[in-house]
């Protein structure tokens, strides 16, 4: 592309993406003040991060024209699958007003499981995958129970079970990084239906991750999801209305434990065992969903957005690849955007609210 | 309540160093136990002051790191850079304390996403240009992390002198009680006069200020500079974990000190005797967390008993 004369740098990327933001923002209060109906972007505040994804494509794109390939995009969503199936769950626990923090050691944790357990049995891979989810599940269980029933903070529960988890992982394997499982469960991961018309090869990652998504737009749509939406709002109207505050909270920690285990299967395929392949799970999945535009304290947000955000993110790396920057700075590109993303629809909200504030007087 | 829980921790404690053939109180253990609080102590204050403003600070572990590396590299082996070296680890707590205050209060953000994002800005610049251990402090300033006297290591009592400042602070003086209204509730700490930005700002650089002498503190220990000293013992979520302990909440506006120091305390016993009966060092950490989870759902039930129910069906 260089031949025609395009030449973007960060800057002029950084500057297109604040002016984007800005004129949504103004377009989204100006709206309102004029007194007219509700416009989509006020109603949807989390629709800025769709334009933030689609720019960022459109300058993958023009710097590497091969990445629009169907298999190039296909081998892009399977990379992404599980962190945004992490920030599913991570979705599910925001919504309602709490935080996870727990999911990378679950992610660690069972990638150490299988690791250890599976080993080169291939007889073992039924009954070891069948444990792993109810271990999951028995964390998510945990977590949900005290957050719920004793009332701790889940800031402080989901570190607890973040210590004790890596804490535990670390003692069992003495320290030592356990074999890769057998192949066979691995290709979970790494494999997919070959032989498929337009992209060649269709990872079973993003078959799972299609599917997961899907359930989970039913879910939200569902009695379950206008549950955990309440509760993440307002906990007595929600408790009021007959809504099991405890029990919806329980299973959203549960959900989010589930992915997180689903995520640590997948993550086995492409990079195998090891100490610290979670790391940085828990945060990454707090970034993805504050960028889909979902409020920190509960009760707003939308699930395909905080996908979006995964995809985001997970794009933004690419393109850093792209101009080579070193990628010991993800961390201060993760934290620049969730500053600019999410600094400026905060900012949006706030000014609405005090003009309705005004209003009302 | 976190008092009975730091008496009962001695006591076990005591009973569990007895039984490895050690004394829990001979002069050597307690320094043991009061150096291991220093660190975390201090990095405790600020989140306390934080937390109490109703924020929280991500950051704090990242900022004990670069200070670390301000104050090795600065100093670089010379004597007559000392002063230099405190000063810029100091300027770079307050610079990064304002950066962030002004993200928080000016610009209203929310502070677990600000302080985030800022920490990850930072701990992605310390990756990128630092590998391993960076510079080197002389020897003199060595000797603040070695020193001791008495039973207490000079690192500690620079904790427990934070510690009555903070007290002070709290409690005597209108700062103390602006830092308690804003946290309570900021609109009607703004209706009453009081302007809410100095004050969240002047919290988050205070916050800063005390991970950068926290960091001071571990340089002085290790004599090196290091990328990652601050962030891998977990100092930021601890130094939470501790203060909520402490009886400090999470929604602000309610806190002290004296508890969270004595969540330090407590925290510091229980490392202590672990290592003295020689547990296994990743045991520790499952030991430590299953402690937290305890020690916070026995604090919350009875704490969640002392409200007072305005709605009496509205049992949630």
């Amino acid at each position: 592309m260089k031949k025609l004369g395009f030449h973007f740098d960060l800057g002029i990327l950084i500057k297109i993406t604040i002016n984007l933001l800005k004129r949504l923002s103004k377009n989204a209060t100006r709206e309102i003040s004029s007194g007219r109906k509700r416009s989509v972007l006020y109603g949807n505040p989390n629709m800025a991060i769709y334009l933030l994804l689609f720019l960022i494509f459109t300058l993958i794109i023009i710097k590497s024209p091969a990445f629009a390939e169907p298999g190039q995009l296909i081998r892009f969503i399977a990379r992404v699958s599980p962190l945004a199936i992490a920030a599913l769950g991570q979705y599910f626990v925001i919504l309602s007003g709490e935080l996870d923090l727990s999911i990378g050691a679950i992610v660690t944790s069972q990638v150490v499981i299988a690791g250890t357990l599976i080993g080169g049995n291939e007889a073992r891979v039924m009954p070891v995958l069948v444990f792993m989810f109810i271990f999951g599940g028995l964390v998510g269980l945990f977590n949900g129970i005290i957050v719920a029933y004793f009332r701790v903070p889940s800031l402080i529960v989901t570190l607890g079970t973040m210590l004790v988890l890596t804490g535990s992982v670390y003692a069992w394997t003495g320290g030592s990084v356990g074999d890769n499982p057998v192949d066979s469960f691995r290709q979970i991961g790494r494999e997919g239906l070959k032989n498929i018309p337009i992209v060649g090869i269709l990872p079973y990652s993003v078959i799972i991750f299609l599917l997961l998504t899907s359930i989970a737009v039913i879910a939200v749509r569902r009695p379950f999801g206008k549950a955990v939406l309440s509760v993440g709002g307002n906990r007595l109207a929600a408790n009021s209305s007959g809504i099991q505050v405890s029990f919806v909270k329980i299973k959203v920690f549960v959900i989010s434990s589930l992915c997180a285990t689903i995520t640590g299967i997948l993550v086995v395929g492409y990079a195998g065992v090891g100490q610290s392949v979670g790391a940085g799970y828990e945060f990454a999945t707090v970034t993805a969903v504050l960028l889909g535009g979902v409020a920190l304290s509960g009760g707003r947000g939308w699930l395909l957005s905080a996908i979006a955000g995964a995809f985001t993110l997970e794009a933004l790396f690419v393109l850093l690849n792209f101009y080579s920057v070193p990628s010991t700075y993800r961390d201060s590109v993760q934290g620049a955007i969730i500053l600019i993303a999410v600094a400026l629809t905060a900012r949006e909200k706030s000014a609405l609210r005090i003009f309705k504030l005004r209003s009302k007087n | 309540m976190v008092f009975l829980a730091l008496v009962i921790s001695v006591i076990v404690g005591n009973i569990l160093v007895s039984a490895a053939g050690r004394n829990f109180f001979s002069s050597g253990n307690l320094l043991d136990v009061f150096s291991a609080t220093s660190v975390l102590g201090i990095i405790a204050l600020g989140q306390t002051l934080v937390l109490i403003s109703g924020g929280v600070d991500l950051s704090m572990g990242v900022v004990a790191s670069m200070s670390t590396l301000i104050a090795a590299g600065v100093m670089d082996n010379k004597q007559g850079n000392i002063g230099a070296g405190v000063g810029f680890a100091l300027l770079f707590g307050v610079l990064f304390g304002l950066f962030n205050g002004i993200l928080i209060g000016l610009f209203k953000i929310n502070a677990f996403i600000a302080t985030l994002g800022t920490s990850l800005l930072l701990s992605g610049y310390l990756a990128t240009n630092f590998h391993g251990s960076y510079g080197q402090v002389p020897a003199a300033f060595h000797k603040i992390g070695s020193t001791n006297i008495g039973p207490m290591p000079l690192s500690t009592l620079i904790m427990w002198s934070g510690a009555v400042l903070f007290y002070v602070t709290l409690k005597q003086t209108r700062y103390g009680f602006h830092i308690f209204a804003v946290g309570g509730d900021t609109s009607v700490a703004r209706l009453s006069g009081i302007r809410s930005i100095p004050v969240l700002i002047g919290v988050y650089v205070i916050c800063s200020l005390s991970a950068a002498v926290a960091g001071l503190i571990l340089a002085s220990r290790t004599g090196v500079g290091s990328p990652t000293i601050g962030t891998d013992s977990k100092y930021t979520l601890l130094a939470i974990a501790a203060a909520i302990l402490g009886g400090t909440t999470l929604s602000g506006g309610v806190g002290s000190i004296i508890g969270t120091i004595s969540a330090v305390t407590f925290l510091g016993v229980i490392s202590n005797v672990m290592s003295v009966i020689e547990l296994n060092s990743f045991l520790q950490d499952v030991v430590r967390g299953s402690l937290i989870i305890l020690a916070a759902a026995l604090y919350a039930k009875k704490s969640s008993l002392r409200i007072t129910p305005r709605f009496s069906r509205a049992k949630v």
